[in-house]
């Protein structure tokens, strides 16, 4: 084991946790005043419930074993796991970096049904939907007995184990807990966002430079077309809303930012800078445009979720395949002439689309029956706003009586 | 001249300035409040340890216009007609105050009277 790559992971695990309460703010800016301490709490109580489930099962789900689907029941609470076991770094250090991450992609999902969806039922579907979701994908891409693994298929840092996975349960979501009552028109605190954001940006150096669980070329590369592709989807989104406006709104570039973040994760591997400028552009003007289509759509993905991590995800994980850079990540893209690598890319793409869409809408379909669970709040706490109605709370409070 | 000072749900503000707009009243001004009648208070959560305590901080929007005698009806039609929960009506759906005003003056010409509402 060497000391700078521990050092580096320890590091990085942390900057990847601080993504969830970043997110939660970029979250909680964009509801209404009502509905801000609800929205806080979808991301911050997945903090609490997803380290503890990812101790007890959900890492051995995840990434042990040999299957090529799932993994097993070996390392239930982490049974048999030494300190001192592990090649670079602890393998209990790896248990704790993939934890980070398995916290924030059902964070990711809150943004399609904030304002609505019953707290109780969100704790139970964490629950269920690391287990039963998140852990069989992680298997298929990341262990390497995972059959999208063995196929070649590059996700670097989860492009479809969170991204793909989180935006495409998001419509799931979001059509079975149906529209929302009363939608506010504006963000109610746009600092927030912009916050938010940035705590995203600088948390995801954790998440995509601490994605080759070492400190090396790999992972300063990472950094670098991580940033690159952040920049360019923020300023690209920008001049859009600018043209398309006359303003360019600060709520704007920041999810043009997230998007480029979103993008470059599966390719932060294995794309070199160049690479970064395209993919970070190409994220900016197609999740534009897929916030845009959305409007047009029915369907209220409160937050754009699909349109930025869906989307951002899927252009993501395409591009992989075009920009690959051998002499980076060892596997060549379009761009080099290895043009199959676009299909493996695209089977990834496709299976994570199809099960993450049927597994949530299913596990959701259960718990709108439970009796006692169900996924909506009543009309009344909706109109009362949820801060009040499912937490005692208000995130201002100025009524002249304190 | 009467001032109207309505007391209303939050999530009915949209519903209302519509109506009002429609029955040709053009000026108003709306502040959120908190406060309780007879929906009563709200419980919170005061504290780390869990107290939960009844405050009177119900959310409320009042609006406040001034209007001409003879628009009195018709506007206060209006707001009722809007702010009501939809149906039959439920406890916590407001109160109209109507007041008469002494004058009112026109800050950019000075003019005074109904003419500078």
């Amino acid at each position: 084991m060497d000391s700078g790559h521990i050092a580096w992971m320890i590091a990085a695990s942390a900057l990847v946790l601080l993504m969830t309460p970043g997110l939660a703010l970029f979250y909680g800016g964009l509801v209404r005043a009502r509905n801000v301490v609800s929205t806080i709490m979808y991301s911050f109580i997945s903090m609490a419930i997803v380290s503890v489930v990812w101790v007890l099962w959900g890492y051995s789900f995840a990434l042990e074993g040999s299957g090529e689907f799932i993994g097993d029941f070996s390392k239930i609470g982490l049974s048999g796991m030494d300190i001192n076991d592990g090649e670079g770094i602890p393998d209990l250090l790896f248990v704790v970096f993939q934890m980070m991450f398995a916290i924030i992609t059902p964070a990711l999902i809150t943004g399609a049904f904030v304002e609505r969806f019953k707290f109780t039922t969100y704790m139970v579907f964490l629950v269920i939907w690391i287990t039963f979701v998140y852990a069989p994908i992680a298997h298929w891409v990341w262990d390497s007995d995972g059959w999208l693994f063995k196929l070649g298929a590059l996700d670097f840092a989860g492009g479809t184990v969170v991204h793909i996975n989180a935006g495409v349960a998001a419509i799931a979501a979001a059509l079975l807990v149906g529209k929302r009552k009363n939608p506010g028109l504006e963000s109610h605190n746009v600092p927030y966002v912009v916050l938010g954001a940035a705590l995203l940006w600088f948390g995801w150096f954790g998440f995509n430079a601490g994605s080759g669980l070492k400190a090396h070329g790999v992972a300063v590369n990472a950094l670098l077309v991580t940033n690159t592709a952040a920049a360019t989807a923020a300023l690209t989104w920008g001049i859009l809303s600018q043209i398309q406006t006359g303003r360019m709104s600060a709520v704007g570039v920041a999810s043009g930012a997230v998007a480029g973040l979103v993008a470059i994760t599966p390719a932060a591997g294995s794309a070199g800078v160049m690479g970064a400028l395209a993919i970070g552009f190409g994220a900016g003007a197609i999740c534009y445009g897929a916030v845009l289509l959305r409007h047009k759509t029915g369907l209220d993905d409160a937050l754009e979720v699909f349109a930025i991590h869906g989307v951002g995800g899927i252009w993501g994980a395409i591009a992989t395949g075009i920009f690959a850079v051998a002499a980076i990540g060892n596997t060549a893209g379009a761009i080099e002439g290895n043009v199959g690598q676009l299909g493996i890319q695209a089977i990834a793409v496709i299976v994570t689309i199809l099960y993450s869409f049927i597994a949530t809408f299913i596990i959701l379909k259960i718990l709108d029956l439970i009796p006692g669970l169900g996924l909506r709040v009543s009309e009344t706490d909706e109109d009362q706003g949820l801060d009040l109605s499912s937490h005692g709370e208000r995130a201002f409070v100025d009524d002249g009586a304190d | 001249m009467l001032k109207i000072e309505a007391i209303i749900r939050p999530e009915r503000v949209g519903e209302v300035t519509e109506a009002l707009l429609d029955a040709g009243c053009s000026g108003f001004h709306y502040h959120n409040v908190t406060g309780q009648g007879q929906q009563q208070g709200v419980k919170v959560v005061t504290g780390r340890g869990g107290q939960i305590a009844n405050r009177s901080a119900v959310p409320k929007t009042v609006l406040t216009t001034v209007i001409s005698d003879e628009m009195q009806e018709k506007i206060t039609k209006a707001i009722v007609d809007a702010a009501r929960t939809p149906d039959s009506g439920d406890i916590g759906d407001g109160k109209i105050f109507i007041s008469s005003v002494v004058d009112a003056v026109r800050v950019r010409t000075g003019e005074s009277g109904e003419g500078a509402i």
